[in-house]
């Protein structure tokens, strides 16, 4: 389902990856940049949300901006054989924005499941948890809540442009990460 | 502070901006705002930091490229001269403390699948201290969305 991307695709990503156009045309603004026509631009574009390639087109809001400003990194030892039924389920709550099956590490790390929650105090935060501890039941059999003490780095992650990195073009089939 | 409308739009765009020639204006309908009164109010939500961006979110995994949420269990009197070891990478995108025996968390991001092993391995080396990596198996994201 993965597939390489094309080369227009390419210099879509390069020139929309700090974010589109504040004019009335956004596409041809784009399109003018990258030499490609508006449709062709607003075409890919599209096609690359119907892959995934594209999560959505939109705002990022700044959660501390808008006064949600406590979250936490939960984790949970939840059954190997119900994890995927229930990992949907918790990513589809509305205050979990990013769910994962992640491999245990034992004996320092039991938990194989991790949800970030989000809410607008430490209350909220704990009535979310004990929302997600109901969900999963007896099939967990062992959380943990950790929050950030520090923040000791926090850099974007860019494509580099395409010149740099010619390597990226073939690389393609990956496991998740 | 942000107002009745901006929250609209923030709650509105947050669902999906449209592709057509004219998005503004679409977009602006459903708001009740003209296309330059939008484009503006977006310029401001970004320019003071409420909005950190508007645009096309790429799937990071899906850009070509390996990352990994890894972890390290730091002794306390060493803490910050492995943060120190640990930001100095280039591969690190993220690095934060928390609050377990785990005290170290950060993601690698690198151009190949085989730079994140060279990396973990140049940060053992630096540390003499064991990165654990915990890489995605399965992902149940939904959306990264807020009520405004």
């Amino acid at each position: 389902m993965t597939r390489v991307l094309e080369p227009e695709d390419r210099a879509i990503v390069e020139a929309t990856q700090a974010g589109l156009p504040l004019v009335e045309q956004p596409y041809a603004a784009v399109a003018e940049k990258t030499g490609l026509s508006e449709a062709e631009v607003m075409a890919r574009l599209l096609r690359m949300m119907d892959e995934g390639i594209i999560r959505r087109i939109g705002i990022v809001p700044n959660h501390y901006a808008l006064g949600i400003k406590h979250n936490a990194m939960t984790v949970w030892d939840v059954a190997d054989e119900e994890v995927s039924r229930l990992g949907p389920l918790v990513g589809a709550l509305p205050f979990v924005t990013h769910c994962y099956r992640r491999p245990r590490r034992e004996p320092i790390w039991r938990y194989n499941l991790f949800a970030m929650v989000h809410g607008r105090s430490a209350v909220v935060v704990a009535e979310k948890i004990s929302t997600i501890a109901e969900l999963l039941g007896d099939a967990c059999r062992a959380h943990d809540v950790l929050v950030s003490t520090r923040i000791l780095k926090k850099t974007g992650m860019r494509l580099k442009s395409s010149s740099d990195t010619p390597k990226n073009a073939r690389k393609h089939e990956r496991k998740a990460v | 502070m942000i107002d009745a409308i901006d929250r609209a739009i923030i709650n509105l765009l947050q669902e999906g901006f449209p592709v057509v020639e004219h998005p503004f204006a679409e977009a602006g309908a459903q708001l009740g705002l003209a296309s330059d009164a939008l484009i503006e109010r977006i310029g401001e939500l970004l320019a003071s930091g409420v909005a950190t961006r508007f645009g096309p979110m790429y799937n990071a995994d899906r850009l070509g490229g390996a990352f990994c949420l890894c972890a390290m269990a730091v002794p306390a009197e060493r803490f910050d001269e492995v943060a120190a070891t640990v930001n100095a990478m280039p591969e690190v995108a993220h690095n934060y403390e928390r609050n377990h025996a785990l005290n170290m968390w950060f993601v690698l991001a690198t151009e190949t699948e085989d730079g994140i092993a060279d990396a973990v391995k140049a940060i053992e080396d630096a540390t003499a201290l064991p990165v654990l990596e915990f890489p995605k198996l399965e992902e149940y994201f939904i959306g990264f969305r807020v009520a405004a």
